[in-house]
Formats: C-alpha cells, sequence, structure tokens
C-alpha cells in the first residue's frame, strides 16, 4: 500500500487527483448519455405496455457485448480519444438502466394507474406524476447497477491510452509495479462505493417517503 | 361472536364519524345518466355489455350488481370514458360523453375504485387535492378544501400528512372517496369500492356512504357483486346477468318481492322472504327489561341484562337463583342490538339474543328496552293488511 | 466475418478456451451459492454481512482483480486460474443474492404445508424449497453466464486466451475483422448459453408455465 501513501503520486498532470476527476468525469458523462437514451426508451415501452420484448432482447444482447471489443473497434475505426471510450461505456450502461427504467414503470399497481386516469390525468400526466415518481427506486436501481459497471469498466480505457484510474494498473502491469496496480484498484473500489453513496443520497431526496417500505413511520 | 361491548365500539365509530357541521355546496345541479342501446364488444369477440338501455335517475344512489364477468363494471366505466363503447350513446346530462375529450370529461365525475388506487408517492392531503390541482385551483386553496374533505369522510386531518401506506383498508377507501369528492363532481362512479374491506369496516363505510348522500345528494353509481351490499345502498337496483344483458332494474323492495326472472330470483337469494324485512318499517312494541350492574349485589329470578355506567349493554345474567354479585366472568354474550329502524334488525335481535329477547338501544347505544320475535310476526302481519307489503 | 472461415482452426480453438474459462467458473460460483444463498434467506446477520460484501466484489474491476489474483494465490500471471477465480468471486457475488432471492420468494403457505407434512429440513429444501426456487435462481444464473462470458475476453488484456486475443492481436495489427470475428463469437456464444439454460429452466419447471 506504500505506493498509494506516496506524496508524489498526489501530484502533477499524471497523479492521483487527476486520474481520480478522469475517471469520474468518464462515468458521469456516460451516465448522463446513457440516461438520455436508456430513460425515455424504457419509460415510453414501460407506458404503452408495447415493445416490451424488444427492451429485454436488446438490453440481453447489449449485456452480451465484450466492452473490450467495443473500445478497440471504435478506436480501430475513428482513432484514439476519449469518444471510443464514451462509446464502450454508454453501450454498458444503458441495458441496466432502460431495464430499470422499464420493469419500475411496468411494476406501478395498475390500479394506481387507473386512478390516475380516471381521476382525469392526461396520458403525459399519468407517465410523469404517478408512474416516474413511484418507478424511482427500481430506476435508481439500475442506476446503481450502471454506475458500479461503468466505474469498474472505465478502468480498461487505459488499455488504449486515455486516462482514468486504468491508467495505474496497465502501467503497473507494464512495469511489474504490483503496488501501483493495487493501488489503481482501490481506487477503482472506493470510487464506486462513493459514487454508489451518492446515487443512494439522491434517491433518498427523491424517492417519496411514501414508497419506503411499511413500518419506518407512523402506523400501520 | 362478539359480546355487546366490541358491537357497541363498532357503533362508536360509526357515530363519531358522523356530520361535522361541514356543509358542501352541490351547486344545484342534477344530473341524469342516460345509456342507449350501448353495447361493448371487446377485441377477442366478447360482448361485455349488450344494447343497455338505462338511465340513471339525479341525486340517486343506483347500483349495478350482478356476477363476474356480466358487463357491471364495463358500464360504469363508459360513463367516463375509461373504456369506449362498441356501439350506443351514453348522455350525461344531456350531453354525449363521446364529445368530450376523456380528461376533462373524468375530472368533473368523481371515481373510486377497489383498494382506493390512492397515489402511494403523494401524501392523504395532496392525494385529496389532485382533481383540484389538475383543473388548475392554486395550491393553497386545493389543500384548505382536501382538509375539509378528510373531516367530511369521517378521518382526522392530522391523517393528511401520512402517505397511504399508513392507513388501514377501510380509512384508504375513506381517502379515495374524499378525493373523487374534492372538485364537488355531480355524479360519482363507485367500483365495488369497498369489496377489499373486512365486512366491520365494509359496514361502516356503508353506513357514511348513505350518511355523506343524504348530506351531498349526489347521482352515484355503485358497482357491486354482492347483492346485500346492492340491497342496502341503492335507491334503484340494475342486476345483470352474464353476457352483459340487463336482467332486472327495480327499487330493491321489488327486486326481493317480484324478481323478474329465475336468473334474479336465484342471484337475490333464498331467504328474500326474510331480507323483505329490511324494507319494512313498522312499530314493534318495547318491553321494559331488569337491568343490573357489574358488582352489584341482585337477586337473579329472570334474564337480567347486565349494562355499564352509560346504560350500553354488556351481557346476559341467568340461570343462577337467590342473590348473588354481577360479575363479567358469569355474563352470556349477547346478540345483536336493534336500533328501532327496520323489521329485519329487531327479528334478528331477538332470534339471535340468547334470551330470546332483543335489546332495543338508542343512538347512544343505552338500552331503551327489548323486543319479542312474536311482536315482529305480528307487526308484520299489520303491515301486510295494510298494504304495505308488497306482493 | 471472412476472418472466420479463412481461419477457422485458430477460430475454434480460442471457442474452446473461451467456453472453459466460462463455463467453469459459473459451476463453482453456482455451487458455492447455494448453501451461502440458503444462509442469506434464512439469517438476517447473514444478509448484512453477505449482501453489502458481494456488492463490495462488484466494484472491484475485472482487469484489476484478473492482475491481483496471482500475487494473492502465488501463481504464474499467465495461469487459466488467474481468470477463472475472479470470475467465481463475481459469480458468488451476484447468485448469493438471487438464490437468496428466490429462496425468500417461495411461498410461506406452501413450506408451512411441507412442514406440517413432516419433511425433514434437508428433504424439504431439496424437494420443495429448492426446486420452488428455481425460476428466479436460473434468470440469475442466466445473467451471470452472459455476464461472464462478456468478461474472459478481458483476461486477454494480460495475455490470457479466449477472444479477447483475437481483440488484443487485432488491435496491435489493426486487423478489425479479426476484433470483429471475436466480438461476434462472443455475443453468439452469449446467446446460445443464455437460450440453453432458458431451456433447461423449462424443462425443470414445467409447472411454471401452465394456467397462464
Amino acid at each position: 500500500m506504500g505506493w498509494l501513501f506516496d506524496p508524489a503520486h498526489w501530484s502533477g498532470s499524471t497523479g492521483i487527483p487527476v486520474r481520480l476527476v478522469e475517471h469520474f468525469g468518464y462515468t458521469l458523462l456516460t451516465l448522463v448519455i446513457g440516461a438520455l437514451i436508456a430513460v425515455p426508451l424504457g419509460a415510453f415501452v414501460g407506458h404503452t405496455g408495447k415493445g416490451g420484448f424488444v427492451i429485454v432482447g436488446l438490453s440481453n444482447a447489449l449485456r452480451a457485448l465484450p466492452t473490450t471489443a467495443v473500445l478497440i473497434l471504435v478506436v480501430l475505426w475513428a482513432g484514439l480519444g476519449d469518444f471510443p471510450v464514451y462509446v464502450a461505456l454508454v453501450l454498458l450502461a444503458i441495458p441496466p438502466i432502460m431495464a430499470g427504467t422499464y420493469a419500475g414503470v411496468r411494476a406501478v399497481d395498475p390500479v394506481t394507474v387507473d386512478a390516475a386516469r380516471g381521476v382525469g390525468m392526461r396520458e403525459s400526466g399519468v407517465l410523469l406524476q404517478v408512474e416516474i415518481p413511484n418507478a424511482l427506486p427500481l430506476i435508481f436501481g439500475g442506476f446503481r447497477g450502471a454506475a458500479l459497471q461503468v466505474v469498474a469498466t472505465a478502468t480498461i480505457a487505459a488499455y488504449t491510452g486515455a486516462g482514468g484510474l486504468g491508467r495505474f494498473v496497465f502501467d503497473g502491469l507494464a512495469l511489474q509495479d504490483f503496488g501501483q496496480m493495487l493501488a489503481g484498484a482501490v481506487l477503482v473500489a472506493l470510487l464506486a462505493v462513493l459514487v454508489d453513496l451518492g446515487f443512494a443520497g439522491l434517491q433518498r431526496l427523491t424517492v417519496s417517503p411514501g414508497l419506503r417500505p411499511v413500518g419506518t413511520g407512523g402506523k400501520r | 361472536m362478539p359480546g355487546y361491548a366490541e358491537r357497541v365500539k363498532v357503533f362508536g365509530i360509526y357515530i363519531q364519524g358522523g356530520p361535522i357541521g361541514v356543509v358542501v355546496a352541490t351547486g344545484g345541479i342534477r344530473r341524469v345518466i342516460e345509456f342507449r342501446a350501448v353495447t361493448k364488444r371487446f377485441e377477442d369477440g366478447t360482448i361485455a355489455v349488450d344494447e343497455l338501455d338505462l338511465t340513471v335517475e339525479a341525486g340517486t344512489i343506483t347500483v349495478f350488481v350482478g356476477p363476474s364477468g356480466c358487463g357491471k363494471t364495463t358500464s360504469l366505466r363508459m360513463v367516463n370514458r375509461m373504456i369506449d363503447p362498441t356501439s350506443g350513446t351514453i348522455l350525461v346530462d344531456g350531453k354525449d360523453v363521446l364529445t368530450v375529450d376523456p380528461p376533462t370529461l373524468r375530472r368533473g365525475i368523481g371515481y373510486v375504485i377497489q383498494q382506493a388506487g390512492l397515489f402511494p408517492h403523494r401524501t392523504v392531503l395532496d392525494n385529496v387535492a389532485t382533481v383540484p390541482l389538475l383543473s388548475g385551483w392554486d395550491k393553497r386553496k386545493a389543500r384548505t378544501r382536501a382538509a375539509e374533505l378528510l373531516e367530511i369522510v369521517g378521518l382526522d386531518p392530522a391523517f393528511g400528512k401520512r402517505y397511504p401506506a399508513q392507513l388501514s383498508g377501510g380509512q384508504q377507501q375513506r381517502v379515495g372517496v374524499a378525493r373523487a369528492l374534492a372538485a364537488d363532481p355531480p355524479v360519482l362512479l363507485m367500483d365495488e369500492p369497498f369489496s377489499a374491506v373486512d365486512p366491520v369496516v365494509r359496514e361502516d363505510l356503508q353506513n357514511e356512504l348513505l350518511r355523506l348522500q343524504a348530506e351531498l345528494d349526489k347521482t352515484i353509481v355503485f358497482v357491486t357483486h354482492d347483492i346485500d351490499e346492492a340491497l342496502k345502498l341503492g335507491e334503484r337496483v340494475a342486476v345483470f346477468q352474464t353476457g352483459g344483458h340487463l336482467a332486472q332494474y327495480a327499487k330493491p323492495a321489488e327486486l326481493l318481492s317480484a324478481p323478474a326472472n329465475d336468473f334474479v330470483a336465484s342471484f337475490v337469494g333464498r331467504d328474500r322472504g326474510y331480507r323483505t324485512l329490511t324494507f319494512l318499517h313498522a312499530d314493534v312494541p318495547v318491553h321494559p327489561v331488569t337491568t343490573a350492574r357489574l358488582g352489584e349485589r341482585v337477586t337473579i329470578t329472570d334474564w337480567t341484562l347486565v349494562v355499564d355506567e352509560q346504560n350500553r349493554p354488556k351481557g346476559w345474567l341467568s340461570g343462577v337463583d337467590g342473590e348473588v354479585e354481577v360479575a363479567e366472568k358469569d355474563l352470556i354474550s349477547g346478540g345483536s342490538l336493534y336500533d328501532g329502524t327496520t323489521l329485519r334488525g329487531a327479528l334478528d335481535a331477538a332470534l339471535s339474543s340468547p334470551s330470546a329477547l332483543g335489546v332495543v338501544v338508542d343512538d347512544a347505544g343505552a338500552v331503551t328496552g327489548v323486543v319479542q320475535a312474536a311482536d315482529v310476526i305480528q307487526a308484520l302481519a299489520k303491515a301486510r293488511a295494510a298494504g304495505e307489503v308488497p306482493k | 466475418m471472412t476472418w472466420i472461415f479463412e481461419n477457422w482452426e485458430r477460430f475454434w480453438e480460442v471457442t474452446e478456451v473461451h467456453l472453459r474459462l466460462s463455463v467453469v467458473p459459473v459451476v463453482i460460483g453456482f455451487v458455492l451459492s447455494i448453501p451461502l444463498g440458503w444462509w442469506a434467506s434464512r439469517s438476517q446477520t447473514a444478509r448484512a454481512i453477505l449482501f453489502p460484501f458481494a456488492n463490495i466484489l462488484f466494484t472491484i474491476p475485472s482487469i484489476a482483480l484478473i492482475v491481483i489474483t496471482p500475487v494473492l494465490i502465488g501463481v504464474k500471471i499467465l495461469d487459466e486460474i488467474n481468470v477463472i477465480v475472479p470470475l467465481v468471486v463475481y459469480t458468488v457475488a451476484l447468485m448469493v443474492r438471487a438464490v437468496a432471492d428466490a429462496l425468500a420468494a417461495v411461498p410461506g403457505n406452501v413450506v408451512a404445508a411441507a412442514n406440517a407434512m413432516g419433511f425433514r429440513p434437508l428433504r424439504r429444501f431439496l424437494t420443495v424449497d429448492f426446486p420452488l426456487a428455481l425460476p428466479v435462481t436460473i434468470a440469475g444464473l442466466r445473467v451471470a453466464t452472459v455476464s461472464n462470458i462478456s468478461m474472459v475476453s478481458v483476461g486477454a488484456l494480460v495475455g490470457l486466451g479466449g477472444y479477447g486475443q483475437l481483440f488484443t492481436e487485432g488491435y496491435q495489427t489493426d486487423n478489425t475483422d479479426k476484433v470483429l470475428a471475436g466480438l461476434i463469437g462472443t455475443v453468439v456464444l452469449a446467446v446460445l448459453a443464455d437460450g440453453l439454460l432458458l431451456l433447461i429452466g423449462r424443462l425443470l419447471t414445467p409447472w411454471a408455465r401452465v394456467g397462464r
């Protein structure tokens, strides 16, 4: 663990803070792009109930896609840089987010949805005011799963020369520097835990207390 | 078999849940719902409703009743366009519902469903305020109105801050009714609203609905599969038959005394003669009864009714000769109580009492005397002679 | 696609390695996770220990686990064990929860009825609880298998076999066709394995399909 606590490794353009920020940047932007694609798709299919098999099939097919191969292919086609990293990671992030959103919207009690229409909500209102808020726990589940995978897999970006904490793993491997490799792995795991905690906090703030497991307040 | 104490408690809740003095304006609009040759055929070819012609009168509770698959719920859901008919016309207040955009139509019609369908992610208060907010009221006005509504349906406004999961089934259903009433719609559609709650709470909610209706004077269409509920709540009852046919549309007493066909006769049940008593009101002589209090030393000669401090019945004492101290353990629990409303209640009180004496209570639950089965039969004979019983 | 046909023998060879490296960990991991999942389904303490631990294992990047494993268990960096051990770890981390959830979802009245008829615990687990938990368990197994098949490729980054070798070689020699061949192989293998498990699941749980 000596490598990790050496002050020399905590400064400069290739130091731990810079790599950490790079890694977090990959994760955040990947999740944002993934959400923009996967949430509307999952929500729409969940709401209409049509094309569920497409969502499930697409999710499974994307899950089977090896991220390494996607990364290398896009590098060979489009050249080095951050773009191939984002393509590979976004494809990784889409299945859990899409599946979580779809499952969340589908799982809303049909009686509740019936009531929403019955009191005169329009379809957009049914989706945005009732289905999405009630689906939030499962949507967050999808996001947290995606975040874990993206943080862990963003390590591979370094294989094609991009930044992030993966640099320590691959540089360590090249130099047979076990301390550096271990430091990289520990930092990735630490970042994953922090990102997950961040999502847990966000979830507490945005999910209605009415949806928490019963018994956390008031009488039953 | 609950003793008197529990029964009185049930009554107590009902009385506590009674009017609190908030009067709701109905706007004086009287609405009629007309079904004209309405047919609904689903995509798989099944006919849910077959050429339905029926007029729901303004200001009444009309009950659609029938076995599952008879089209009663489909008929109800066509009124607020949750389902559109295949052919035919539905008019609400003379206006064809198909000409109104569904969300707008639904905001003007209250809708209560089984298991209430409350929004689990919103507080009780916000659930009730839903329709006013959709209709563009400002938030404060909508919430004030919602708090008012909670009182009207007999819930403490403190419940407003809770979430639906923190309420019992009966309380959720009250909130469901409050939500439907929030924008003061003249028409209320209720789809098996009380079938998911236990029998005691159901009776409580039924009484509450009758009380509300006496106050609010809405046009209510109520769907149920429970014929007893239909007979209790409906001023008019439409019996639906499997295949979407309307078998009979009549007043409850008429359904019992003159069922239109075998289906209706078997659906209303075997003991319809006994049930007819529900719709008869006649004076039954009330006899005095010997009462005693717990802890008193009394000489028991005949059946003695033991009462509490407020004169409410606790149970019967009998079989011991001579002087005894009245103790809780010696009480024999009693039958149902007669509150002076229908002959059925009087007869049941007498038949279910261990002493064959039906206990009569007033609105506060205090004992006023007893009735005997023979007297009820006699009152029935008198009513029949006077032509008050439909043949 | 032409690469596959022109280099059929090589392609078949990496397919074999890939299959071995992904299936062996799934089998070992699944067997290990049954008792652990059973424990977690019965004990609050077990859940409090196993679930957070499984979550943390998930956060360790596969490439890191692959390079650390040889140092931890003292084998050479080019040993297949170095891919098998991490994948067993991931499989267990995923399957413990799946098995625990599946067992927890067995209807209580069925368990009560089995107890009332005099089943002893082990027999009840083998003939009642576990079969009823199969649909959810197999769903978890499908996810574990597919993600393992996709993850084996990472081993190639440190020089191990499987389709991943086609990725790294293709990258070094600028051969898109070779990378594509490995990608297609991975996806086809994943889809086949997934379909096979689906089929096995259907054959094992005929009751789950009736009455729908």
